[in-house]
């Protein structure tokens, strides 16, 4: 598997990074793994890839992946406003933001609402385990009511549900899964970077020190008994052809921007992912049932990105010059004689 | 009658904020200006939309002076509320423009009284409804130009100036101003001394241009591409005129795509991460503030000056601590900005003192900024900021981009990929980086606010730790000998005087009453001149505008330990920019007086 080369003539070891320095058994870890994955069969260029991050156990991961890409380690909480600058000044990178549930849920939950409103083009993965790992196991904004601390303290406080979040802000792309469900999650990555906006993945990344006792809705053995995903994903990125061998009603196709397809198999009840209130519906459903639900919850395929509203040109700014950046000395003194 | 004085005298406006009377000013700013006299206005404004008072200043000299006077000569009194504390500060036989209503049955004698009705005559000459209180503004002006003696075709030009992009609103102006100018005629026979006469020589090739108009123009001219801001008195105009003038000059007339984008952002949090992650990404970028929103912007400045970042910060000083007086003066986060962010940092500030420099360091910002790959300041505030200073047009940039040590596809070609990011190669303590998107497999490494070794990976490395804050300083001394130098004007006498920013105004014409060198800092960190000018000094005395003499401090921190006691303060905190008499006075207390 690691001697087969990509469509850009790179084998997956390309796409390793530094060796993490996270728990062992850490879902973050397989996360990462996960990633490699994705952006391996991709054929993402590294040198087009900006890997942004804030701070957390999650934001270390930049680093364990793709290692000669560029990447950004910020403050924490602000990977968004970060992401937003280096995407204007250059628009052909590949923004990539790993975020953790700490960083996005509570210092950085608005930089996260903004990012979303401005639908800006990157894609943003929350490595979520509704716990605070490198501070030693404070609950997070996350942590669902009820859920119970390792040392037994009880959280009180409702949860903050990122995806409900975006998908009341209009977030042009919403899915949700589950670290231990690689099947799951690399499509949905693939599908992430391929969509055109921004592009919420919420991944539920169980913090073996810290939450995965009895009493955590966010260990391994609750996901994996409450997990209930709304549809088969598979992604067919642009440079492969479709190839439909489903039975006719048992599946949804969804074009994206670059000619990419995300194709959903039907398992239980139909969704639709481009009906937003029904997103909202499914995971306010779950909830009261007491289910994760996991999938492509939403995507808005057609919704303008932040650099085609902001109508700036597809070459980078950054790659502009004095020539084109500077008026004229003929415009210049007509300029100061204005304020004669 | 006393002795005419000509071309050398205060014009203070009472008026309402909100009520259109800065238009006004303005008209009456452009017209002296047009007679080729030198203006030097003043806005003292409330932080609110409308109804509390507001004032402006407009003095006049034929010397020029730019800072704000502390004697009103001429009052034009609007303003019922206030009207009689501001007849307190009419110098004895001064004039007082007031509204007839006002009674001045016991109000002191020793000024000219020209009561005009003005809320009458609006009524009844103002046939536009909507316009009328904005009009009636204007009336004013009207009165005051017949008062000095404003001809009529000046105050066509001022009107004219001031609605060039609305050339509907001209006659409607002129018609107000006209009731004023025909009412004097008609009513008063002149009773004060004061008059304007054409002058020549003084203003030909000046204008006007408030300092945030100059920093746009910089960073425009300065090659800005990403533009992050959260608005903020007195730091908004900034990018609004940096918006206005990009939707002009950086517009694609074929396609309507823009080289520049400018977000508002979601607070100043964002806006100078914005700016970073795009300075990061090779873009020149900025951001532009005051006040609470510096404050806000700390944790990612630490960021940016310890992962090495361009990004230009321009900070609007206005009065703190908390928010303070949004819409008042001061010189207060120079101490504050200079080591902004929590550990072991320090940061390249730019003082500018004119409108020029605001538009030179405005533009050469980004240039440091890519040179040192760190943050610079750009240190203004909202006496430079916001009122329109006169100044000469601004120069024509001979000099190309600056982008600094930034190694291409090519270079890492020849280098065979051997390059550490933060490697001192050169042993300036600067360091050569790559940009995201270099097409090279050795390109890339991750930029971190964590401990970092030369080559960008994670450390908790003491030695690694240690070297790299040392070769931080290093960079910094190299900055230190390349930011702009202290401007000085020197001719061998005892006592000398150290200001920075928007005092030098009042220095300038202090230095007409006081012999003294001068010289102004332009830029932290301070330029190895400043001890050596104290060396050629008995005594030194520093002026600035906030309470704990902050500049005065840093002068210190700077000199041998035997020069430490040459070097007095003398510190203007009040909100309202400095006056010459606010340095004149307490020079005259210590060197004059015997002790």
């Amino acid at each position: 598997m690691s001697t087969t080369l990509n469509r850009v003539g790179l084998p997956r070891d390309a796409y390793k990074g530094a060796a993490t320095t996270l728990c062992a058994g850490c879902g973050h870890n397989s996360i990462t793994n996960h990633m490699i994955k994705a952006l391996h069969e991709l054929g993402v260029e590294p040198h087009k890839l900006a890997k942004m991050s804030g701070i957390g156990c999650s934001s270390k991961t930049p680093a364990y992946f793709v290692e000669t890409a560029h990447g950004f380690n910020g403050v924490h909480g602000r990977m968004p406003a970060l992401t937003t600058g280096a995407h204007l000044a250059n628009r052909q990178l590949i923004m990539l933001g790993v975020s953790g549930d700490g960083d996005t849920a509570s210092i950085g939950l608005g930089q996260f609402m903004h990012m979303i409103r401005r639908n800006v083009d990157c894609t943003y993965i929350i490595e979520d385990n509704g716990t605070y790992g490198l501070t030693k196991g404070q609950f997070s904004a996350t942590a669902d009511l009820g859920s119970v601390q390792k040392k037994g303290a009880v959280n009180t406080f409702q949860p903050i549900d990122p995806c409900a979040v975006a998908l009341a802000l209009g977030c042009s792309f919403v899915a949700r899964s589950f670290s231990g469900d690689g099947k799951q999650v690399v499509p949905l990555i693939k599908a992430a970077i391929a969509h055109r906006g921004t592009a919420i993945l919420d991944i539920i990344s169980p913090c073996v020190t810290f939450n995965d006792h009895d009493g955590s809705t966010k260990s391994y053995s609750w996901v994996k008994d409450h997990e209930e995903s709304i549809a088969d994903v598979s992604f067919i990125p642009f440079f492969e052809e479709v190839q439909v061998d489903y039975e006719p009603g048992t599946v949804r196709d969804v074009q994206l921007h670059d000619g990419s397809h995300i194709v959903l198999k039907k398992l239980g009840e139909d969704h639709d992912p481009t009906d937003r209130r029904a997103a909202i519906q499914v995971i306010e459903d779950g909830r009261a049932e007491g289910h994760l639900v996991t999938g492509l919850l939403y995507v808005d395929t057609k919704m303008d990105d932040f650099a085609t509203t902001e109508r700036i040109p597809d070459r980078p700014l950054m790659d502009f010059g004095e020539d084109d950046l500077r008026m004229n000395r003929e415009e210049f003194a007509h300029f100061m004689s204005e304020f004669a | 009658m006393t002795e005419p004085i000509v071309n050398d005298l205060t014009i203070q406006a009472a008026t309402v904020n909100g009520s259109g009377s800065q238009t006004a000013n303005l008209v009456l700013t452009r017209a002296i200006f047009h007679m080729g006299i030198p203006v030097a206005p003043k806005n003292v404004f409330p932080s609110n939309i409308e109804g509390l008072p507001t004032w402006y200043q407009l003095r006049i000299t034929p010397e020029g002076h730019m800072a704000r006077s502390d004697k009103v000569d001429i009052l034009v009194a609007f303003n019922a509320a206030t009207w009689r504390e501001d007849l307190k500060t009419v110098r004895p036989g001064g004039a007082v423009i007031h509204e007839e209503a006002y009674s001045t049955a016991d109000a002191r004698t020793d000024v000219t009284y020209y009561p005009v009705p003005f809320a009458k005559l609006a009524k009844a000459r103002i046939q536009n409804d909507t316009l009328r209180k904005q009009l009636a503004n204007m009336i004013y002006v009207g009165v005051v130009a017949g008062l000095l003696g404003i001809p009529w075709e000046a105050i066509e030009h001022g009107v004219k100036r001031q609605f060039l992009t609305k050339p509907k609103a001209v006659q409607v102006n002129l018609d107000a101003i006209k009731v004023g100018y025909d009412y004097w005629q008609d009513s008063f026979s002149k009773q004060d001394p004061y008059r304007l006469e054409p002058m020549t020589g003084a203003v030909e090739g000046k204008v006007l241009v408030e300092g945030n108009q100059a920093a746009a123009l910089g960073a425009l001219m300065g090659g800005v591409t990403v533009v992050a801001w959260y608005p903020i008195t007195p730091s908004s105009s900034l990018c609004e005129y940096l918006i206005a003038y990009a939707d002009r000059f950086r517009v694609d007339p074929n396609t309507g795509e823009k080289m520049i984008s400018v977000v508002q952002a979601e607070d100043e949090l964002a806006a100078v991460g914005m700016a970073i992650g795009a300075g990061w990404a090779g873009s020149r970028a900025m951001t532009s503030t005051s006040g609470p929103g510096i404050s806000l912007m700390a944790e990612f400045s630490g960021l940016a000056y310890y992962a090495e970042v361009p990004v230009v910060i321009f900070d609007i000083q206005r009065i703190g601590p908390s928010t303070g007086l949004p819409t008042r003066t001061s010189q207060a986060d120079l101490g504050f900005v200079y080591t902004l962010s929590h550990g072991d940092t320090k940061h390249l500030v730019l003082l500018p003192g004119t409108v020029e420099e605001c538009y030179e360091f405005g533009r050469d910002a980004f240039d440091y900024a890519d040179r040192f790959q760190t943050p610079v300041f750009v240190l203004s505030d909202l006496d430079l900021g916001m009122n329109l200073w006169m100044t000469p047009e601004f120069k024509y940039p001979e000099k190309k981009f600056d982008r600094g040590k930034v190694l291409t596809k090519g270079d890492l070609e020849k280098l065979a990929g051997e390059w550490a990011r933060y490697r001192d190669v050169d042993h300036d303590g600067v360091t050569y980086r790559t940009l995201p998107g270099t097409d090279h497999p050795a390109a890339g490494y991750f930029t971190r606010g964590s401990g970092h070794d030369e080559s960008a990976r994670y450390t908790e490395g003491a030695d690694a730790y240690a070297r790299n804050m040392d070769r931080l300083a290093r960079k910094f001394e190299s900055a230190r000998q390349a930011m702009p130098a202290p401007v000085i004007d020197e001719s061998g006498r005892k006592v000398g005087l150290i200001a920075f920013g928007s005092t030098d105004a009042a220095v300038r014409e202090a230095r007409e009453s006081v012999e003294l060198d001068y010289m102004r800092v332009r830029a932290l960190p301070l330029s190895d001149e400043v001890a050596r000018f104290i060396a050629r000094h008995e005594r030194v005395y520093v002026v600035e505008q906030n309470r704990d003499g902050q500049l005065f401090d840093l002068v210190r921190l700077a000199l041998p330990p035997e020069l430490v006691d040459r070097v007095r303060s003398i510190r203007h905190y009040n909100g309202q920019p400095i006056p010459a008499a606010a340095i004149i006075e307490p020079l005259k207390q210590q060197e004059l007086v015997p002790a």
